[in-house]
């Protein structure tokens, strides 16, 4: 086999190292050009929030008009309702199911028996591969007012029946607790993998001084996965306003409108259920705007207060 | 080996751990059981309060109507060529190139990486995105059910990262002294030793498609090119069980029975392939999220 001595790779110029690596360029060509279409160009393309968009004229054709799409978001109706149920489902879903899956990995974490743990953890991440569909699905047939289970025990224990999903006020409870119950599991994963990484010495340490076991939790295990902790943390609070748009709109009707009506799934009803293309576009900038205004403090706030952020 | 001593001052915690933790598995479970018993039970002994633990009067006319249901495996047939195409494409445009980006030696590489992780966090929208998609011609197509999310940016972090540790750049060194190309050091010698890898990829991309819906209903009107999950949808949610299913019947209390019961067989049906799959396969799960969590 004819043997060519090379230089080895890093010890090229710049130019001729693009050369060199033409081959990997290939390979991201792609998946580039993936990004640059469906990505990239809708981000173009998101410019008709600020025009009146006509289909023939395309994206860069249509006439102008500036923040009149804008403005007609902020005034109308929906504009405090939208905005109230987005931020109030985010905000519940932050408080009430953000600490879940940190206790169930502290919980497990203090289990000893590997083969209860191994059991407990495969069972307990099961429900998360469940599509939205099928979850919905679940809710809706758990919570029928005659024959969802839920009420049947409702009845066996003496009260009447609660036509939950006929109900706005239920709506963001619904959302929430379905959503527990189905990702506490497997969000609990990386906290269990944070957690397994603490040195046993810290532990055996804290033994031998007489901790208890709720001390060693509170001394080592919450400092431990504090920096995966806060990551997340401000990864979900760059999520508030996109929050679970399928299964909002899975979960809707025109009983609960009031309460589930969230600012994405008005962009779907005004976009594409109306057809006004400019003014669903403009309502999902405002959205995705102010995600990423959130993102930017959460990270600003978790910076200065722990040193530990994002970038 | 040192014999495990019971602590006896922590038992009281060990207690209460455990039973908290038996109540939480129960809960996570119990939901799936009830609804694989149901789907099996009389209905009027499901409305009476006496199906939670076995199957009563077992039946299995709900899943009879679900098997001799053309849309059902029309929408079954699909799911599975969407999810194998759908697959297959995420592989092709997230192999090389995670490869690619995990070689210190690509100029450019952390522009690229910023290009492609800052879409995570913005985006034109759903409009635009629906816009292009249409306007593209891929109305009722397979392309709009599999290039839309070709690539998920977590996964292609997900790769690199495996890449990255596992494939050191000396390894390149070697192999480019020897003359390999970097497409045959890939294929040879990358790929070979990335078995974990793959089998993650296939997972978590596959579960993606099976599960997806929301692209069908923007894009697919036709209704024999509906996945799985839309003709879940319809059945669950928008409560049109189709008169395929219950027509003959005679009064609206039994067509409403029986509906119920294919409701609870339906979901048995579209998720048991996964969690049937799913204790043996778990294993690459976890380790996705491990091989993600060391970057991220």
């Amino acid at each position: 086999m004819k043997t060519i001595f090379k230089k080895p790779i890093h010890s090229y110029g710049s130019i001729q190292k693009i050369f060199r690596n033409y081959q990997l360029y290939l390979f991201l060509l792609p998946t580039l050009a993936y990004f640059i279409i469906f990505k990239y160009i809708p981000m173009y393309g998101v410019q008709i929030a600020f025009k009146d968009y006509i289909s023939i004229k395309g994206f860069w054709g249509s006439p102008w008009i500036g923040f009149a799409n804008f403005e007609r978001f902020f005034n109308s109706v929906e504009f405090w309702n939208t905005l109230k149920n987005t931020l109030g489902l985010s905000v519940l879903q932050l408080t009430a199911g953000f600490p879940m899956p940190v206790i169930l990995a502290l919980m497990l974490n203090q289990v000893s028996k590997k083969r209860f743990r191994k059991i407990a953890q495969t069972a307990v991440y099961a429900p998360h591969f469940i599509s939205t569909v099928v979850m919905a699905g679940m809710v809706y047939v758990f919570l029928a007012p005659k024959t969802g289970i839920i009420n049947l025990i409702i009845n066996a224990l003496g009260g009447d029946p609660i036509f939950f999903m006929g109900k706005p006020e239920w709506f963001k409870p619904i959302y929430v607790l379905s959503s527990i119950w189905q990702h506490t599991g497997w969000e609990a994963i990386i906290f269990i993998a944070a957690l397994t990484s603490i040195p046993q010495e810290l532990y055996e340490s804290a033994k031998v001084d007489g901790a208890s076991k709720l001390q060693r939790i509170l001394y080592i295990d919450i400092p431990g996965i504090m920096p995966t902790a806060i990551v997340l943390l401000i990864l979900n609070v760059g999520n508030v306003m996109s929050i679970g748009f399928e299964k909002a709109f899975l979960m809707q009707n025109d009983l609960n409108r009031v309460s589930s009506e969230i600012i994405a799934t008005y962009v779907y009803k005004a976009g594409l259920q109306n057809a006004q293309y400019s003014f669903s576009s403009a309502v999902g900038l405002f959205n995705s705007l102010i995600n990423l205004i959130l993102l930017f403090t959460a990270n600003r706030i978790a910076k200065k207060v722990s040193d530990i952020s994002l970038w | 080996m040192l014999a495990r001593k019971i602590n006896r001052s922590e038992l009281p915690f060990d207690i209460i751990n455990y039973t908290m933790l038996v109540i939480v598995l129960f809960t996570a479970i119990y939901p799936l059981y009830f609804i694989l018993i149901a789907s099996i039970s009389d209905p009027n002994a499901i409305y009476n309060g006496e199906v939670w633990l076995l199957p009563k009067a077992v039946t299995f006319k709900g899943y009879y109507r679900i098997f001799h249901s053309d849309s059902i495996w029309v929408g079954y047939l699909n799911s599975l060529k969407y999810t194998f195409t759908g697959t297959l494409l995420n592989l092709l445009l997230t192999l090389p190139a995670a490869y690619a980006l995990s070689r210190k030696h690509l100029s450019g590489r952390n522009i690229f990486m910023m290009i492609i992780t800052f879409t995570m966090f913005f985006s034109g929208g759903l409009i635009p995105t629906y816009i292009l998609i249409m306007k593209l011609g891929l109305r009722n197509t397979l392309g709009a059910m599999i290039f839309p999310e070709a690539v998920i940016v977590w996964y292609l972090i997900i790769a690199r990262t495996f890449f990255q540790t596992t494939i050191p750049d000396e390894l390149n060194d070697a192999a480019s002294i020897d003359g390999a190309t970097d497409l045959k050091f890939f294929i040879r010698i990358v790929l070979p030793l990335s078995p974990a890898l793959i089998a993650i990829m296939v997972l978590y991309y596959g579960v993606y498609h099976w599960n997806a819906f929301f692209n069908a209903l923007l894009y697919l009107e036709k209704e024999k090119l509906f996945p799985l999950q839309l003709v879940l949808r319809n059945i669950l949610i928008q409560n049109e069980v189709s008169s395929e299913m219950v027509g003959d019947l005679s009064s609206v209390a039994e067509q409403q029975k029986l509906s119920d019961l294919i409701k609870y067989g339906a979901i048995a049906v579209a998720s048991l392939p996964l969690l049937i799959a799913y204790p043996f396969l778990q294993k690459y799960f976890v380790k996705g999220v491990m091989i993600g969590s060391i970057k991220g």
